[in-house]
């Protein structure tokens, strides 16, 4: 009895933090396009941001943007504009609501959404191909993006 | 001074530079006697979004290139070798081969890739190079169909291709296929899959330029079946529209179904005046 209920303070506590996070339905865009609040409640870290802005399976800006930063990290694309600076160009509830979904700030960007679940055309269950089975979930975590916008807030002009 | 070291030096400043080259000014020229046509006037479907559409080959690196000018170095020839074979092999219930009905196949079939897709009027319907080899085999061979994007398939399309090399790619694209034309451009500008990419946005909007390390190409489709040394295989246009759907973290489309057709009817015409370089060689 008392593991069940040890068990059970456990799980209310996980869904209480689950309840302090924004999901993807829920994200306030002003008329900007920014999210003022954080999804988390939480600070992100950067090193952490920095490592999934990095990699291919998480984040991979690197795919579309040069960061001087991540100059550890080979092949920086070049469809994006560079994010060295940017840290002092946008605000974070700037760098957030780009980084949730950029069209809301620069209509037709070809930036993809990394905290949207719904209103795709065909989508898959990830890289598959297939039809998805169950919900779709974002492509980022909250905290993965609290995380990646503590790194690029770092990123000032020299 | 030194114009050699002036040289030197303006190549030292611009090597850093090179990875993140524009398409190349590079001559196509095969075999040493053959020059094909690897830029030309867009069509003029496309005058309002380009003005010259680019053959893949411009896009890719001096080594790869020269893969494909010298047919003993490609390496989809042996390929082509082995669908000769297969042109000549009696297969089905009705004892045929290709060669029983279209004799010597470069004479039968020059001409025949620059064309497809293209309406079947019997069938009362847009065919593909491949959905008419099934055809072929099935309806006339009496012989089982290959897989769409099988290694017979793909060596067929190759050898076929081969007999319309340094011919324009001219796809025709009114009167009976233009619903299936509009379907295909409306697929090619359809931003699909959770990236929300469509065709357009990587290979209309952002050729010359790289994502991550891949230099993105006008997705011109005048060299397949194309042999990538990604997999060391031949690969059909269906199978590499299944490819770039599912990076777009989308439910892909089937090879060989309408969807797929539509598109390719669709992205063929935006490479007619082109030359056909099938098969060719890439990443």
């Amino acid at each position: 009895m008392k593991r069940l209920s040890l068990t059970l303070a456990l799980c209310l506590t996980g869904s209480a933090t689950l309840a302090a996070e924004v999901a993807p339905k829920d994200v306030q865009y002003n008329e900007d396009g920014a999210v003022a609040a954080s999804l988390t409640g939480q600070p992100g870290d950067a090193a952490s941001g920095a490592v999934i802005a990095g990699t291919k399976s998480l984040g991979n800006c690197v795919a579309c943007h040069q960061v001087t930063a991540l100059a550890d990290v080979p092949f920086h694309g070049e469809i994006g504009p560079s994010l060295d600076g940017a840290g002092d160009r946008w605000t974070e509830a700037e760098l957030r609501g780009l980084m949730t979904n950029a069209k809301m700030t620069f209509e037709g960007t070809m930036m993809p959404a990394f905290y949207k679940v719904e209103g795709f055309i065909r989508p898959g269950a990830a890289y598959t191909g297939k039809a998805p089975t169950e919900a779709l979930t974002p492509i980022l975590t909250a905290q993965e993006i609290e995380d990646v916008i503590a790194f690029i807030a770092t990123l000032k002009e020299e | 001074m030194n114009y050699k070291a002036l040289t030197a030096i303006a190549v030292a400043l611009s090597l850093p530079l090179s990875a993140y080259a524009d398409a190349d000014d590079d001559t196509l020229v095969l075999n040493e006697e053959e020059t094909l046509v690897t830029k030309t006037a867009a069509p003029a479907h496309l005058s309002d979004v380009m003005d010259e559409v680019m053959s893949g080959w411009h896009f890719r690196s001096d080594e790869t290139q020269a893969l494909q000018m010298d047919d003993f170095e490609n390496p989809a020839m042996v390929f082509v070798d082995k669908a000769f074979d297969a042109w000549e092999t009696v297969e089905g219930t009705e004892e045929k081969s290709c060669a029983s009905c279209h004799d010597d196949v470069e004479e039968s079939m020059a001409g025949v890739r620059a064309v497809y897709p293209k309406w079947n009027e019997q069938a009362g319907e847009v065919r593909t190079l491949a959905m008419q080899v099934n055809d072929c085999r099935e309806n006339q061979m009496g012989a089982k169909p290959w897989k769409y994007t099988g290694g017979d398939m793909t060596a067929m399309e190759a050898l076929i291709s081969v007999q319309s090399r340094g011919m324009p790619v001219n796809v025709a694209i009114d009167g009976p296929v233009q619903s299936m034309w509009e379907q295909g451009k409306e697929m090619y500008y359809a931003r699909t899959g959770q990236l929300e990419l469509s065709c357009a946005n990587c290979h209309e909007d952002s050729y010359g330029l790289m994502i991550r390390a891949d230099h993105l190409s006008q997705g011109q489709i005048n060299g397949f079946p194309t042999y990538r040394l990604k997999n060391a295989k031949l690969n059909n246009v269906h199978a590499r529209f299944k490819g770039c759907v599912r990076d777009t973290r989308a439910e892909t489309y089937k090879p060989g179904s309408s969807d797929f057709v539509a598109l390719e009817l669709y992205v063929a015409s935006r490479g007619n005046g082109l030359a056909v370089e099938g098969p060719s060689v890439r990443n």
